[in-house]
């Protein structure tokens, strides 16, 4: 098994990151202090419940939306501190894909502008150069450049707008891709082509990977890390087999048990006493996830749990994790 | 066996497109007795949503609908529209996907539950308050006497699909139809709205159809399966039954396209290739041969009807079944 925690300079490092939204006179608090550290071609999956901040921490290390504190390193440069033209041409090498296909490509360009466009944003001039690389990266994601690259994204169905937006993440050719929630809102037979395609063109460009789901399972199938976040923090950070096999936060089990098992035979474990997270407006004292924790006591409601090593590659937040 | 609560037989629905006839089911057989549970599963686009409009009559006005929807004695498809009217809400409820399509953003949840019961039942405003409260708690809702004077949007996605849930069940159905009830829902909240479904439904005596793309909503929470493609029934069998002796080859790379948790990283997932057909050009053949790994000549020449399996109440359409004989792995 690879030590992924020993491995020398990390591509991507984040230390200490806030971010906040305000709202009226309220502060919603989206990400409230995420240490984390991704390797050179290493997936790291981050799974968490809907609004537990997983988006805003994927626009945030793209400095898409600017934290209030802490700090992003990549390849050793801060981005946190960076400005302008030299922002700008970092984000060639940092790219995002969303969770919902469809809306987020422009209904009134064709496909063909659609991936060509970050090659005209970042300056590719030389027109035939942009259609080769087009049709490089539509081939790439399965689609036949001919057909597709004169026509409108009505024209395509939900995994078929993922394939594109996948392209037109990979035509600046960069080293890393934020994945935020990329097969979500596809069917369980759209999913599975999109999470190999996202393994090809992994390997293929050698790619290091942030991938955001809800789904534990969904992501393990594409991680070699996984972190579990809820309420703005991180619960768990492990090798994907070992967080699944032994999962050492409370969270980590919660959601473990809420995954639909495909067998007849496996009872679905009862869920309801765990109700639904609380508001990040007014986030619990202490441990945040107390208020739906089975094992939490005072010291909890107390004291912050910091995440802390409890085994090869494995850091939790719990002061009474799972044996 | 009793008499089934809902027969659907040889149902067809016909929309017109840009494009041509678009033929949605395509003559489906279908039925359910009172309290058990239906799942029907099938990719997007399979004519799942449009069977369960027929059955309760809510489809586009342009839709054509053949067939007979034999409901607790009588067929809804010929039933004079405020009798239709009376049934819906009341013996025949729905949950949808998108919460939204039954809440009224405009109004309270409190007026919103009290009109509905008030409307079906014969209760009081004190009694309709009363009993909306005992609902709101019954599907899990904490403070639900404060529940009642919020609007929709001051609720999550999961609270507005308990709401919809509880306003489906306040006038106690005969039949809920729930279709893909927690598609648009987070795992764990999804696992407790399947968990509340079941519960209500063991309590209830109720019949249920629950609608899905993931065989993992349907395995341990259906006593019987229907899996749908290109518009028809192609497999129906007991749960367990499809589990383990599945007949169809879309059955099992339905099953087997789905994240298995014990698998290790990174090994490939068996995908289906391509997409199902475009339902305005319905193929000659099977409608899976372009994607099947056991597809023939033949497939691409004749359709396979729905023909019996070696074991009651399950059903196949293939000229090709697999893990027919005894003893192949499973
Ligand atoms: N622009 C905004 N203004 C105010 N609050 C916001 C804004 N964007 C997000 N939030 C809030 O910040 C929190 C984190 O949101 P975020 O979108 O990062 O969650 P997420 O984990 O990506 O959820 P999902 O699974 O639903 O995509 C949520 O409570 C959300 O409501
Ligand atoms: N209002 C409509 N007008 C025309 N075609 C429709 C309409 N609604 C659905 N369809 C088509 O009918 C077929 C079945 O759709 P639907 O029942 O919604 O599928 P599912 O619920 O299985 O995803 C699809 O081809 C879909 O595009
Ligand atoms: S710190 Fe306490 S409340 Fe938080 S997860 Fe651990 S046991 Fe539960
Ligand atoms: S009939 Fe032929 S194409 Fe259709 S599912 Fe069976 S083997 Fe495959
Ligand atoms: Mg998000
Ligand atoms: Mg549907």
């Amino acid at each position: 098994m690879m030590q992924l925690a020993v491995r020398p300079a990390p591509l991507l490092s984040v230390d200490d990151l806030v971010v906040e939204y305000g709202l009226g006179n309220k502060t919603v608090h989206a990400v409230s202090g995420v240490s984390l550290q991704v390797a050179r071609g290493e997936t790291l999956g981050l799974v968490g419940e809907s609004g537990c901040g997983k988006s805003t921490l994927g626009r945030a290390l793209l400095q898409l939306r600017r934290a209030k504190s802490g700090r992003v390193m990549f390849d050793g440069q801060d981005l946190t501190a960076m400005e302008g033209e030299a922002l700008r041409r970092m984000r060639r090498r940092v790219q995002l894909i969303f969770q919902d296909p469809i809306a987020s490509l422009n209904p009134r360009r064709r496909i063909g502008d659609i991936v060509a466009e970050p090659l005209i944003i970042a300056g590719v001039k030389d027109a035939a150069e942009r259609k080769r690389r087009v049709h490089e990266v539509l081939s790439a994601v399965g689609l036949d450049p001919d057909l597709v690259a004169g026509r409108l994204p009505h024209e395509f169905s939900g995994g078929q707008c993922q394939r594109i937006c996948i392209a037109r993440a990979l035509v600046l050719h960069p080293e890393f891709i934020v994945c935020d929630e990329p097969v979500s809102a596809l069917d369980v037979s759209i999913r599975a082509q999109i999470l190999n395609l996202l393994e090809e063109m992994k390997a293929r460009f050698g790619l290091t990977l942030l991938f955001i789901a809800h789904d534990l399972a969904v992501v393990k199938a594409v991680s070699d890390r996984v972190a579990v976040m809820y309420l703005g923090r991180l619960c768990e950070v492990a090798p994907s087999e070992q967080l699944f096999a032994r999962p050492a936060h409370p969270y980590t089990a919660l959601l473990l048990q809420a995954i639909p098992v495909p067998d007849p035979d496996v009872r679905p474990a009862e869920s309801v006493a765990t109700g639904e997270p609380p508001s990040p407006i007014a986030p619990p004292s202490g441990c945040r996830f107390r208020t739906r924790c089975p094992r939490a006591d005072q010291r909890c409601s107390a004291e912050i749990p910091a995440l802390r090593q409890i085994g090869p590659g494995q850091f939790v937040a719990c002061h009474h994790p799972l044996a | 066996m009793s008499a089934p609560l809902l027969t659907i037989e040889d149902v067809a629905v016909e929309l017109p497109t840009p494009r041509g006839n678009l033929r949605a089911v395509d003559h489906v057989d279908l039925s359910l007795e009172a309290g058990r549970t239906l799942g029907i599963v099938g990719e997007s686009g399979c004519g799942k949503t449009m069977l369960s409009r027929a059955v309760l009559q809510l489809l586009p006005k342009k839709a054509k609908l053949t067939g007979r929807v034999m409901f607790d004695g009588q067929d809804l498809v010929r039933l004079a529209p405020d009798s239709l009217r009376r049934l819906r809400g009341r013996d025949l409820a729905v949950v949808f996907q998108d919460p939204m399509t039954s809440l009224n953003p405009v109004l309270t949840i409190g007026t919103q539950l009290m009109e509905t019961i008030q409307e079906h039942l014969e209760l009081d405003a004190p009694a309709a308050r009363k009993r909306s409260i005992e609902l709101l708690a019954a599907v899990g809702i904490p403070a639900p006497e404060q529940r009642l004077a919020q609007y929709p949007h001051q609720c999550s996605g999961g609270m507005r699909q308990r709401i919809a849930i509880a306003i489906a069940l306040s006038c106690e159905p005969k039949l809920l139809i729930a279709d893909e009830p927690t598609t648009a829902l987070d795992v764990t909240i999804q696992a407790q709205i399947l968990d509340l479904l079941a519960r209500e439904q063991g309590r209830r005596h109720m019949a249920m159809i629950i609608i899905t793309h993931d065989l993992g909503v349907v395995a341990g929470r259906a006593d019987e399966v229907a899996v749908m493609y290109a518009g028809r029934v192609v497999e129906r069998a007991p749960t367990s039954a499809l589990f383990k002796r599945m007949h169809m080859p879309y059955t099992e790379a339905l099953l087997a396209a789905i994240p298995k948790l014990d698998a290790v990283p990174h090994t490939p997932l068996p995908a289906i290739s391509g997409r199902p057909p475009d339902p305005t050009r319905p193929l000659k053949g099977c409608s899976f041969a372009p994607r099947c790994n056991y597809a023939s000549g033949r497939c691409h020449e004749a359709k396979p009807v729905l023909t019996s399996a070696e074991m009651p109440g399950h059903l196949y359409a293939c000229f090709h079944p697999i893990r027919m004989a005894e003893g192949i792995e499973a």
